[in-house]
C-alpha cells in the first residue's frame, strides 16, 4: 500500500516535473555559491551549487504559493510540537524565505531574527519567493557562527532556534560543532526548544547525533520515510512525551494543514531511540572532519 | 671544483676536495634543503590550520581567508627582507637552527593563547573583517616572519658562486614549494581527519624545534662551508 502510494506520487509529481522544460528565471554567482531560480512547470525553485549536481533549497508551487513543497522544511516546522506559541524565533539560513515566512503567517506577534550569510540570496528570496522583512521579522547578514556568539554576549534569549544553515553541500562545519551548539544552547530560554535539519544518509550522521547527544542529551530523532532528511528537535527543560506531542498535533494541525503540513502524523515518526554509532567522536572546533566525511 | 671558504672568511687556496670534504659538502647541502623543505611544509599546513582556528569566532567567509592570506603574505615579505639582511652577517648554521627554534617557540602561544586572544579581540572589534584581521596579526606573524628569514638564508648558506646562485634559489624554492604544496595537501586531506587542530600545530612546533636542533648540532659537526 505504502509502495504503491510512493510510486504513485512518484509518477503524478516527479515525472511530469522533469519533463517539464525547466527555465533558469535568474542567475547569479555571489561571494559563496552560484544562485539559480529554476522554474520547472508550476515549480519555482532556488539552487545553489548547480555544478555539482542539482541541489534544490526551497520550492513554491507558483499556484499555491503557501503549500511547502519540501517534505525537510514541513518536517522543521514539526518542532511547533515542541513549543506551539514560540515568541521569539531564531532562524538560521534563509534559503528561499519558506521557513520565517510561514512563522510569521503563523505566529504574527512572534518576533523573527533570521541570519543569513549572503546577502544575494536575501535579494533573491525578496525577489522571487515574497519574502519580506517587517518590524518583526528582521534579517541578518552575518555568519551565523558570529551572530549567535555575540547574541550570546548581548544575552538574547530565543524559546524557538531553528538550524537550518546549507551550502550547495550541506551544513558549513563550523556550525556542526559541540562549542557551536554550545554557544546555540546558551541563547535558549529555560523551556527553548532547538531545531536542527541535518541528512540521515551521511557518514557524518554518527559524529552529528553524538555532537547534539552530547549538548543537548536525549532529543526526538525526526525521520519520515522517504526523505533523507533527519530533524533532531530538543528541549532545554526536558523532552515532552508522545500524549503531549499528540495533543500539540491536534491543536496546531487546522492551522498547519494551509500549509501541507499533517502534523497529526508527526508525533509517530520522533523517536528516541539512538540507531547511531554510540563510540564516534563528537565534531568539535579541534577535530571537525566534516567536509571529509559528508562525501563517503 | 670549488672554493671552500673557512669559517673565518678566509680564502683557501682552490684545492681538490677530498672524498670527506665532498660527503660533508654533500651533507651541508641536503640538510639545508631538507629544512627548507619542512619549513615550507609547516608554513602552508599552519596557514591551512588558520581558517579552521578563526572560523569559530569570525566565519569561515571570503574575508576571513583574505585575513589571515594578507598576514601570512605580509610577513613572509618582512621575513625574506630581514632573512637578506641577516645574511650579510657570518651565516651558519648556529644562526639558521636558531631561526627554526625561535618560530617553534612563537608558534606556542598561537597554540595556548589563541582562544583568549581571539575572546579579546572578538569583544572588542564588532566587524568581522577586522577582528580576523587583527586576529591573525597576533596569531600568526610572528612565527610567520620567522619562517620567512630561512627562505634567503638558505640562499646565502648554499651559494658558493655568484654564476650558481640563480639555479641554487631555483632548487630551493623548488624544495621548499613543494613543502608548501605537500604541507596543504597533507593537512586539509588527512591531518584533520585523524587528528585535532592543536595536536597538529604541537607536532609542526615539535617538528620545527628539532630541526633546529639538527642544524645547531650540523653547525658543530659539519664544518665544510661557513
Amino acid at each position: 500500500m505504502l509502495l504503491r502510494l510512493i510510486i504513485s506520487s512518484f509518477i503524478i509529481f516527479i515525472l511530469p516535473s522533469s519533463f517539464c522544460l525547466a527555465k533558469d528565471i535568474h542567475q547569479e554567482r555571489s561571494h559563496y555559491q552560484n544562485i539559480v531560480v529554476r522554474e520547472t512547470g508550476q515549480r519555482r525553485c532556488l539552487l545553489f551549487s548547480v555544478k555539482r549536481g542539482d541541489r534544490n533549497q526551497t520550492c513554491v508551487d507558483i499556484n499555491n504559493p503557501k503549500k511547502l513543497v519540501f517534505p525537510y522544511v514541513r518536517m522543521t516546522l514539526g518542532g511547533l510540537l515542541l513549543n506551539s506559541s514560540p515568541q521569539d524565533v531564531l532562524v538560521i539560513g534563509l534559503g528561499g524565505g519558506s521557513i520565517p515566512n510561514t512563522l510569521a503567517e503563523l505566529y504574527p506577534q512572534a518576533r523573527i531574527d533570521v541570519v543569513e550569510i549572503d546577502e544575494a540570496v536575501l535579494r533573491v528570496s525578496k525577489q522571487y519567493f515574497d519574502f519580506t522583512e517587517t518590524e518583526k521579522v528582521k534579517v541578518h547578514i552575518s555568519d551565523a557562527r558570529v551572530f549567535i556568539k555575540r547574541a550570546g554576549i548581548k544575552k538574547l534569549q530565543y524559546d524557538l532556534i531553528i538550524l537550518d544553515a546549507f551550502t550547495g553541500d550541506y551544513i558549513p562545519e563550523h556550525l556542526m560543532t559541540v562549542e557551536f551548539l554550545q554557544e546555540s544552547k546558551k541563547l535558549l530560554k529555560d523551556d527553548g526548544t532547538l531545531v536542527a535539519n541535518t541528512f540521515s544518509t551521511s557518514k557524518l550522521y554518527d559524529h552529528e547525533s553524538v555532537s547534539y547527544q552530547l549538548v543537548f542529551g536525549d532529543f526526538l530523532n525526526f525521520k519520515m520515510p522517504s526523505t533523507g532528511n533527519r530533524v533532531i528537535l530538543t528541549k532545554n527543560d526536558g523532552l515532552p512525551n508522545y500524549s503531549y506531542l499528540k495533543n500539540s498535533a491536534k491543536k496546531l494541525s487546522a492551522r498547519l494543514l494551509t500549509y501541507g503540513i499533517d502534523i497529526g502524523r508527526y508525533p509517530d515518526y520522533m523517536s528516541r531511540y539512538k540507531d547511531w554509532d554510540q563510540n564516534k567522536r563528537p565534531l568539535t572546533d579541534q577535530y571537525n572532519p566534516a567536509n571529509l566525511l559528508q562525501g563517503k | 671544483m670549488y672554493n671552500a671558504l673557512s669559517r673565518n672568511n678566509i680564502i683557501v687556496m682552490p684545492t681538490r676536495m677530498t672524498t670527506e670534504q665532498i660527503i660533508q659538502s654533500k651533507l651541508f647541502n641536503g640538510l639545508v634543503l631538507t629544512l627548507a623543505f619542512i619549513s615550507g611544509f609547516i608554513i602552508m599546513s599552519v596557514e591551512l590550520l588558520g581558517g579552521r582556528i578563526l572560523a569559530p569566532y569570525f566565519g569561515s567567509s571570503i574575508y576571513v581567508w583574505g585575513s589571515i592570506i594578507t598576514i601570512f603574505m605580509m610577513s613572509l615579505a618582512i621575513g625574506y627582507l630581514l632573512g637578506g639582511r641577516l645574511s650579510l652577517r657570518n651565516s651558519n648554521l648556529l644562526t639558521y637552527g636558531f631561526f627554526y627554534i625561535a618560530a617553534a617557540i612563537t608558534l606556542m602561544p598561537t597554540i595556548l593563547l589563541g582562544e583568549n586572544m581571539m575572546d579579546a579581540v572578538f569583544l572588542r572589534i564588532e566587524d568581522p573583517r577586522y577582528g580576523s584581521l587583527v586576529a591573525s596579526i597576533f596569531l600568526f606573524f610572528l612565527p610567520t616572519t620567522i619562517l620567512g628569514l630561512i627562505a634567503p638564508y638558505s640562499v646565502r648558506l648554499l651559494v658558493t658562486h655568484a654564476d650558481q646562485s640563480g639555479a641554487i634559489a631555483g632548487g630551493l624554492y623548488f624544495v621548499s614549494t613543494l613543502g608548501s604544496a605537500l604541507g596543504t595537501l597533507a593537512t586539509s586531506f588527512y591531518f584533520i581527519l585523524w587528528f585535532d587542530i592543536n595536536e597538529i600545530l604541537f607536532t609542526m612546533g615539535a617538528a620545527l624545534f628539532i630541526s633546529g636542533g639538527i642544524a645547531i648540532l650540523g653547525h658543530y659537526k659539519l664544518n665544510s662551508r661557513g
